[in-house]
């Protein structure tokens, strides 16, 4: 398949990305990782006038733990090196869970973290998983940098928050304020599909007592969706049996899936609160 | 529309050509530099059988564009055998059989050649992860993973990593 002609510009700093964008407005599009936005272009649904390749650009492939205990991704940061990360198996179990599972190993070379949080692709994994965190984008545009909670900067299928000439250069993980546990489980064909189901489970807890929780669900809906109810319940006391199946319900209520080729809809919802009560039963655990 | 030019190592030789930013990488290999070993399967992302090594880790050559390559080092199935000598995966595949009508094997290969350079003593289940991104419509894979061991266990009595 051959793509429509477009200028091509490979910037090797920020500023310089940031100018083009400037230039070009709406008319311009960021290549990343390239695993989404390449298939676009050659299925010609994406025309675009210049494409702005940041992978030249240095420093933006890191992915680390801030003095304040927060992490933080680079725009490079890719979702090979989150598999492999040692920070992420040691301090975030819904991330270490979740990176193996996005797309296929030769997909995850390339892809980014903050390039599929840009797509909002409804079934993408890390926009659950990051909701499920209280994740942040940070964005650079020609009015300086601005922070955007995930959930806010999810604002439909394939549309984000970011204003033109802005480039999202950093995702960001508050710092837990308890001990941290989670999950993420997904249900999909095989591998390289994307999630028939997937659910993203994280807690916080002081003693036993859940002081956060957060879950959100991929694949069942027309945007990852949060499932705020399910969360409300299991905050403020210990899990237990019944807390932990309420939280499934309510979860299955607040998906909307619709019967398709992956399954139907009832399955999908069944899937739902299967999931959560499964993750909240085997949650990786990491010191607080 | 303007063309750029690219500097590109494949396999081992510096390559420069002036290319317009919309092509492909998959075809500025089997086009521009004739190295047909590189198929195109789906070309939507999805089979891996235009799988390269870039800068030594397998990418999905249909969803790079070739001025993404200048500076970079590319390897291909071709850069793989030494002289007339096959590389102990590609003996692998023929010693077990690992293809029936060949499609997905230069891709397969390139993954498996990452792979054994980063683990060379995998388990059946680290093979089967690595390769799980490259599919094949022939051989149920079975033939595929005994050819990786084989060429595992080949590379580690000869003490030999290269590509
Ligand atoms: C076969 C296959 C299977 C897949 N399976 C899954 C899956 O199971 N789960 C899943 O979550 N994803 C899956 N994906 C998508 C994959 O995770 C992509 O890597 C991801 O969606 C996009 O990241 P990227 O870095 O490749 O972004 P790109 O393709 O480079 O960009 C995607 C979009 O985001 C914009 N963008 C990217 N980075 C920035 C930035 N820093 N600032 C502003 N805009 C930006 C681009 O302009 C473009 O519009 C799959 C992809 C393929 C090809
Ligand atoms: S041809 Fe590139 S993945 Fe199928
Ligand atoms: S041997 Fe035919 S596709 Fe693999």
């Amino acid at each position: 398949m051959y793509p429509s002609r477009f200028r091509y510009e490979a910037p090797r700093s920020l500023d310089e990305a940031l100018d083009f964008l400037r230039v070009y407005g709406d008319e311009a599009k960021v290549l990343a990782g390239g695993q989404s936005l390449i298939p676009l272009i050659k299925l010609r649904f994406a025309s675009i006038e210049l494409v702005v390749d940041i992978n030249n650009i240095p420093g933006l492939d890191y992915h680390r733990q801030e003095s304040d205990g927060s992490l933080s991704f680079g725009a490079l940061c890719r979702h090979v090196d989150l598999e492999h990360s040692e920070l992420l198996r040691r301090s975030q179990p819904t991330m270490a869970a979740a990176a193996p599972l996005i797309a296929d190993p030769i997909v995850r070379n390339r892809g980014t973290l903050v390039g599929s949080l840009c797509h909002a692709d409804p079934q993408g994994d890390w926009a659950s998983v990051m909701m499920a965190l209280g994740g942040e984008i940070i964005a650079a545009g020609p009015g300086g940098r601005r922070t955007i909670p995930v959930s806010d900067f999810i604002m439909g299928p394939f549309q984000n928050a970011l204003r033109p000439g802005e480039i999202a250069v950093e995702a960001r993980v508050p710092a837990p304020k308890g001990a941290v546990s989670g999950n993420y489980l997904k249900l999909e064909r095989r591998v390289g599909d994307f999630a028939t189901v997937g659910v993203a489970v994280a807690l916080e807890t002081s003693g036993s007592t859940v002081s956060r929780a957060g879950i959100a669900l991929t694949g069942v809906g027309p945007s990852n969706i949060q499932a705020t109810a399910a969360e409300q319940a299991l905050v403020g006391s210990a899990l237990n049996a019944n807390s932990i199946q309420q939280a499934g319900r309510l979860a299955a209520e607040a998906a909307q899936p619709k019967t398709d080729h992956r399954g139907s809809a009832e399955y999908k919802r069944h899937v739902v609160e299967t999931f959560v009560t499964r993750a909240l039963g085997s949650r990786g655990a990491v010191a607080a | 529309m303007e063309e750029r030019r690219v500097t590109v190592e494949v396999n081992g030789d510096t390559k420069t050509a002036e290319v317009e930013p919309r092509l492909l990488l998959a075809h500025f290999l089997r086009e521009a530099l004739g190295l047909t070993g590189t198929h195109i399967g789906c070309d939507t992302t999805n089979c891996g059988a235009c799988t390269v090594l870039f800068d030594g880790k397998p990418i999905k050559s249909c969803t790079m564009f070739a001025v993404q390559a200048d500076g970079h080092e590319v390897t291909t199935v071709e850069g793989l055998s030494m002289a007339s000598e096959l590389h102990p995966v590609q003996e692998g595949f023929k010693e077990e059989h690992g293809l029936q009508c060949g499609f997905c094997t230069s891709g397969m290969m390139m993954t498996a050649t990452a792979l054994l350079e980063e683990n060379p003593n995998p388990t059946e289940e680290d093979v089967r992860w690595a390769l799980s991104g490259n599919l094949c419509r022939c051989t149920g894979y079975q033939n595929i993973v005994k050819s990786v061991l084989w060429a595992a266990e080949k590379m580690r009595s000869e003490g030999v990593v290269r590509r």
